[in-house]
């Protein structure tokens, strides 16, 4: 009798890791400049101010610190936090323990590989027109300077990119469609 | 405004660098301008938007701007394209689901729907696939659907998102269209048939079954992506669509799962993605990590998962710490079903337990927790300490020693190294430690494993253990490991017989000194040495004992002294109370508590108030502070007391005698005493999640059956190949040999997707699964524990009387001393009640002392600050004014110092005057009465005599003869006089004979009249005993005064005034709230509480007797309102 409880366990375990394993979600988007303060936040799950504020600082904690030559993971209580640096930028995303890391890494360089393509043929002051701000080195504040210029347009293209906590798009010119469509209606 | 127009860096953002101070005012400063402007009604939409992203910008910073979130509902109704986009994105970024303004955002997308503009209706699904209340979804579906045959693909693919979250919010819902999600799957265009994986991946995880027959088109959509077949913009580096084949994979896996027949269906599409992954970039390997867990899920194919097992190779020899760590959660993942990959890379596992960067060494623990068996068990817990010791992180110490302690139950291959390793688990653990790891492990030594010489050693060698760690001085040891020992040496310490209880009970007593242990520990410590006591005759710690802590400040504390007082005192009690290693029997506790029935109802009989639970109190309480009182006021004092009191009482509750309600009083003090000892023991069911992860990780621990020889060969065969290699590496390989052992190669079976799991040595753990779910057990556990909890009552009342005549005794004491040395008040009243306060307040802390000298005693009221109050409504009239001086009598002088009305005169004629005066002695009223002699002659046998009523009681004999009283002289007679039964007066009535010469007998009648306040007396208590008087006292009565003054003093002056007037003594006010006592002479004790609220004093009154409240109250409100 034992050993049916054992194996009715078992199974339930086994629903319960499968499930998990199917959240593969992503709980939150940051960016962070290297002074560590947030410069853009998504949350995909309901979180009150004040934590989500708490939750940054102790995340910038984390990551900020790290060298390059270090694993680009970090565990933080039960989530894995996932960042990559772009000179003066930090991109963290927050995943939970079923997704995965390297895919998550990916998305990262992705997303500012959209950027890049989007405010490089847009318009700018002309301090800050280069052919590839985010790698830039010498420009150090470049890049989070133009995305708190346009948190607007940033948020909008994240929008395109990540619904729900779920990865929905990366073809790079399929997320600008709906953002130039609307710069170019605006300026008509 | 200008500055806002214009697409200047708005001011707050100007400089990055700020100090946080800065930020926040700064920020604060912003909003309240932007407050201010949003709800201008000029501000324009393209001002609007900006505004919202401002507001945007100062929520990411932590700072809440509420204010608008109804304007970005607004903007996102009126503006235009990008103002609308701004609109929507600042109210998915503002709201959650469960937002209330969130349904003013329902028409707008309705609207923005049906719009002609494909911008608009973008937007509107984008918000959709983000938020959006549950119960408006029918409002919108069929919009939604339609957008399902849209001609534009980016319309399609946002349709479907949508509909995935409809799924997510409500299921039901959008049930009726899973054939149109089929279409979207087989949609022309790929963004669309991607955007439909999201709703199958949750689908096929909730019903695998339902979906077999789509193996087969997710197999041929997978193989045109990996086969390059899409256009080149979904390219990631020359990788196509890499995250699509990802989510396709994970669709796979589910549906292969336990299947062979749909795995046969994707070897093909696996074997050709795991061979593209030759491109050497970060995103082939994401996807290499999810095919290797998709060929180890599916039914297994031994070419396949060879291939895998070797790309797993290049995860993990990979000098990429990303790689690395990736490859070891696979890993991790892969030894589930084939142990033997584990030892192909064993060297590098090795390597990676010293690696640099903590999070891989976390993970390459993970994997050894989860391939640890008996052999090498000892190892593995070794590397985990030693992470833990260096590890500051609390939640890694948390989940990491719940490993270490599983495994130690479960693998211990000795009872010293389990109880040193759960010595160090303790130690590394410190105060982070979850309580169920010391919780499971003393049930585990109190249950034992049916070997009962083995038990005994286990128990034998902790109590060796922890005597020799509490030898070693000054080391702090955490609570809970402190907790573990006190209990281990209290219950076990009997095992060993050289050592001497009272050894051990020494000890123990000194860490109890220390004031690093906390209140919950010390209760621990103090069962210990409780239970110590019961193998020792030698009691010559105790009164040492006894002492610190008999009158300790913590309550649980001195309890527990008074507790250890009498069991040491009987040793029978003792033996039945804490029996020698019971600790696992149940105890078994009458919990109705029918055995205090008696003491009830001889409570209830002697005018005790019927126990009120606590919910009642409490209604009490809060009627009394909110509902209206619709009685009508006026005087409360009635002609019949006895009815009054019945009706003026609030809800006089049934008396009952039934041990129901006895049983509640009882419990709830239980209930008391239970969580002050057992209080980290309770969290066990409280921390469900932990618990539950744990239960998890223990059965993931696939058992491996493996044969000796398999090891040993495999061993061997190590051995050989390591010859001549670097001392460095023999040492890596030794630790390999160790970590690796018993992990045999004959696994394959297990591939087969049978796991012989019951052969699993289950050794220690048996005992806890079962006892796991059964809630009593560890009650009752935990009970022996702690003292049982039955014996408390009847020990503790046993402990009050015994102890309560002594201080009494003291405090009569005290008294005398200090009436001794007491003067007459004759001005300032007010300095006068602060007297009083000193003087109630010296007699707590002598109270608190009550082996303090008499000397002392005298000392602290050789000022004499005894407080007899004077009644304000006579002066204290000294014989000299008197009119007819001459005549009149001199107050005797051991009166003179007691306050005292002024004389007289009660009866008078020409030959002879009757003078009284009032003494308000405190244990009595004294009436003197003088006989004067008016005339030339003199009197013989005079007589005074009085009559008493029943109201009031006299100490000796009402008659007082003279048999000669001498012309113009003056005698004087005194009567101690008590109230029996309070009335508001009564008049003491008499009648004097006297014969004048040898004339014949005259009689004159006289009659005084008596007032309750006169037999007032304040009754000095401490706030405590007030309290508990307060609950012995039966009889209540409430009443509101109105008194007109709302100065914060009111209640202050108004209780002055009243122990001005009536002589009641102040207990304490503690905000509007005040506590005044009195006693009716002789002994009649009654309380009032007396509450100040907008103009009304709401008084309560208690005492034992039931007329008096009623008496008193009307006192009161005479003088009350004379204010």
């Amino acid at each position: 009798k034992k050993f049916e409880k054992y194996c009715e366990r078992k199974i339930k375990r086994n629903t319960i890791y499968l499930s998990s394993e199917v959240t593969n979600m992503i709980k939150f988007f940051l960016l962070v400049n290297k002074q560590g303060q947030i410069r853009l936040s998504r949350y995909y799950e309901p979180m009150e101010i004040h934590k989500r504020t708490l939750l940054e600082v102790d995340i910038i904690k984390n990551c900020l610190p790290r060298t390059k030559d270090q694993c680009s993971f970090v565990e933080y209580k039960d989530i894995k936090l996932v960042y990559r640096q772009y000179a003066a930028l930090f991109v963290v995303i927050g995943i939970d323990d079923a997704e995965n890391e390297l895919a998550v890494y990916e998305l990262i360089h992705n997303f500012v590989e959209v950027l890049d393509k989007y405010f490089s043929r847009v318009v700018l002051p002309d301090v800050l027109r280069f052919s590839n701000i985010f790698s830039l080195v010498t420009v150090q504040t470049t890049a989070p300077a133009i995305i708190m210029f346009n948190l607007d347009k940033v948020h909008i293209i994240l929008d395109e990119m990540i619904l729900n906590g779920r990865v929905v798009e990366t073809n790079k010119s399929r997320i600008l469609v709906p953002l130039l469509a609307l710069d170019k209606m605006t300026e008509s | 405004m200008q500055q806002i127009q214009d697409q200047a860096p708005p001011s707050m953002v100007k400089d990055s660098r700020m100090v946080e101070a800065d930020e926040e005012k700064l920020i604060k400063k912003e909003l309240a301008a932007l407050k201010e402007q949003v709800s201008t009604p000029t501000t324009s939409l393209k001002q609007m938007r900006e505004c919202l992203v401002r507001l945007i910008y100062c929520e990411m910073l932590g700072y809440e701007a509420s204010f608008g979130y109804i304007h970005a509902i607004k903007l996102a109704q009126q503006g235009s394209l990008m103002e609308k986009r701004v609109g929507y994105l600042a109210v998915s970024l503002f709201l959650n689901e469960s937002h209330e303004l969130l349904l003013l955002l329902v028409n707008t997308v309705l609207k923005d729907l049906q719009s002609t503009n494909l911008l608009e209706v973008c937007m509107a699904l984008t918000v959709a696939s983000q938020l959006f209340p549950p119960d408006m979804i029918p409002a919108v579906l069929p919009l939604v659907e339609e957008k399902l045959q849209h001609s534009k693909e980016i319309i399609r693919r946002k349709a479907v998102l949508a509909l995935y979250k409809f799924y997510l919010l409500a299921p039901n819902q959008v049930q009726h269209i899973h054939d149109k999600f089929r279409k979207a799957l087989c949609d022309r265009d790929p963004g669309v048939m991607a955007a439909s994986l999201h709703i199958y991946l949750l689908l096929i995880k909730e019903n695998p079954g339902g979906y077999k027959d789509l193996t087969s088109s997710f197999v041929t959509i997978l193989k045109q992506v990996v086969g390059g077949k899409l256009a080149v913009d979904f390219n990631y580096h020359s990788v196509p669509a890499p995250w699509l084949q990802i989510q396709l994979l994970r669709i796979l896996r589910l549906l292969g799962k336990d299947d062979q027949i749909t795995s046969e269906l994707m070897y093909d599409i696996l074997d050709e993605s795991l061979r593209r992954a030759e491109i050497n970039h970060n995103i082939t390997y994401a996807i290499l990590f999810e095919c290797i867990q998709t060929v180890y899920t599916i039914h297994p194919k031994v070419d396949l998962l060879e291939k895998a097992a070797k790309c797993n190779g290049k995860f993990i020899l990979s000098p990429k710490n990303n790689l690395k760590y990736l490859g070891l959660k696979a890993l991790s993942y892969v030894i589930q079903q084939d142990m033997n990959l584990v030892l192909q890379h064993q060297m590098t596992i090795i390597e990676c337990l010293d690696h640099p960067d903590p999070i891989i060494k976390r993970e390459t623990l993970e994997l050894l927790y989860r391939i640890t068996n008996a052999q090498n068990v000892a190892v593995i817990v070794q590397k985990m300490l030693d992470y833990l010791r260096q590890s500051k992180d609390e939640y890694i110490t948390i989940s990491l020693v719940g490993k270490v302690a599983e495994l130690a139950e479960k693998y211990a291959p000795t009872n010293e190294w389990f109880i040193q390793t759960m010595n160090a688990v303790f130690s590394v653990g410190g105060d982070m430690i979850p309580a169920d790891i010391p919780n499971n492990f003393l049930r585990l030594l109190a249950e034992g494993f049916d070997d009962e010489v083995e038990d005994k050693q286990l128990r034998l060698y902790a109590v060796n253990s922890y005597l020799a760690l509490l030898e070693k001085n000054n080391i702090h040891y955490p609570q809970r490991f402190l907790q573990v020992m006190s209990w281990v040496l209290g219950e076990y310490s009997y095992l060993k017989t050289e050592a001497k209880a009272e050894d051990i009970i020494q000890s123990l007593h000194y860490l109890l000194g220390k004031c690093s242990a906390s209140l919950e520990t010390k209760a621990w410590i103090f069962s210990a040495i409780t239970k110590l006591f019961r193998l020792t005759l030698n009691v010559k710690v105790l009164p040492e004992v006894l002492q610190n802590y008999g009158n300790s400040m913590d309550s649980c504390l001195r309890q527990c002294s008074f507790e250890l007082k009498q069991l040491v005192e009987d040793k029978e009690i003792m033996n039945t109370v804490l029996p020698l290693d019971e600790s696992c029997n149940d105890i078994v506790v009458d919990a109705s508590l029918s055995f205090l029935d008696g003491f009830v109802a001889d409570a209830l009989g002697h005018g005790a108030a019927p126990y009120k639970p606590h919910h009642q109190r409490q209604e009490e309480r809060l009627s009394q502070e909110k509902v209206l009182n619709f009685e009508p006021y006026g005087l409360s004092f009635a002609t019949s007391p006895q009815i009054s009191s019945v009706t003026g009482r609030q809800s006089p509750t049934g008396l009952s005698f039934n041990s129901e309600i006895s049983c509640n009083s009882t419990e709830a003090g239980l209930k008391d005493s239970d969580s002050l000892k057992l209080d980290g023991v309770k969290k066990v069911w409280g921390k469900e999640g932990y618990l539950r992860k744990k239960k998890e990780s223990k059965e993931e621990t696939v058992a491996s059956p493996n044969s000796e020889s398999d090891v040993t060969a495999d061993f061997t065969s190590t051995a050989e190949k390591t010859a001549g290699l670097s001392a460095e590496e023999q040492e890596k390989k030794l630790l390999a040999s160790s970590l690796f052992v018993g992990l045999g190669s004959n696994n394959l079976v297990s591939l087969m997707g049978k796991n012989q799991s019951t052969t699993q040595k289950f050794r220690r753990k048996s005992k806890i699964v079962e006892g796991q779910n059964s809630y009593e057990r560890t009650m009752s556990t935990q009970k022996a524990i702690a003292p049982p909890l039955a014996q408390i009552p009847n020990l503790m009342d046993n402990v009050l009387e015994s102890c309560n005549p002594f201080q009494e005794s003291k405090a009569m004491l005290l008294r005398k001393t200090a009436s001794d040395s007491a003067e007459v008040p004759t001005e300032e009243p007010a300095q006068e009640s602060d007297e009083a306060w000193n003087s109630s307040n010296n007699l707590k802390t002598i109270r608190a002392v009550p082996s303090a000298s008499k000397e002392s005693i005298s000392g602290l009221f050789a000022d004499g600050n005894f407080d007899i109050v004077q009644p304000g409504n006579c002066n204290s009239a000294l014989v000299a004014h008197e009119p007819n001086s001459s005549l009149s009598p001199g107050l005797p002088v051991e009166f003179a110092e007691h306050s005292h009305s002024k004389f007289e005169l009660v009866c008078a004629n020409e030959n002879i005057a009757l003078f009284s005066c009032k003494v308000w002695k405190e244990d009595c009223l004294l009436i003197v009465l003088f006989f004067t002699n008016r005339s030339s002659i003199e009197v013989t046998n005079a007589t005074v005599n009085f009559a008493l009523t029943d109201e009031l009681q006299a100490c000796e004999s009402t008659d007082f003869p003279f048999p000669l009283v001498e012309s113009l002289a003056t005698v004087k007679c005194q009567l101690c006089l008590q109230m029996m039964k309070p009335c508001a007066r009564v008049l003491l009535t008499g009648h004097v004979t006297y014969h004048l010469e040898t004339s014949q007998q005259t009689q004159e009648e006289f009659a005084l009249a008596l007032f309750l306040t006169d037999f007032i007396r304040p009754l000095k208590l401490t706030t405590e005993e007030f309290g508990h008087l307060w609950l012995s006292l039966s009889n209540d009565v409430k009443q509101n005064l109105s008194f007109t003054s709302d100065s914060p003093e009111a209640l202050t002056v108004a209780l002055r005034t009243l122990q001005q007037e009536l002589k009641l003594h102040i207990v304490d006010i503690i905000g509007a709230e005040g506590i005044v006592a009195c006693q009716l002479l002789p002994s009649t004790s009654c309380l009032l509480h007396c509450r100040f609220h907008a103009g009304i004093l709401s008084v309560w009154l208690r005492s034992g007797c039931c007329v008096l409240p009623d008496c008193l109250l009307y006192e009161c409100q005479k003088v009350i309102q004379k204010l």
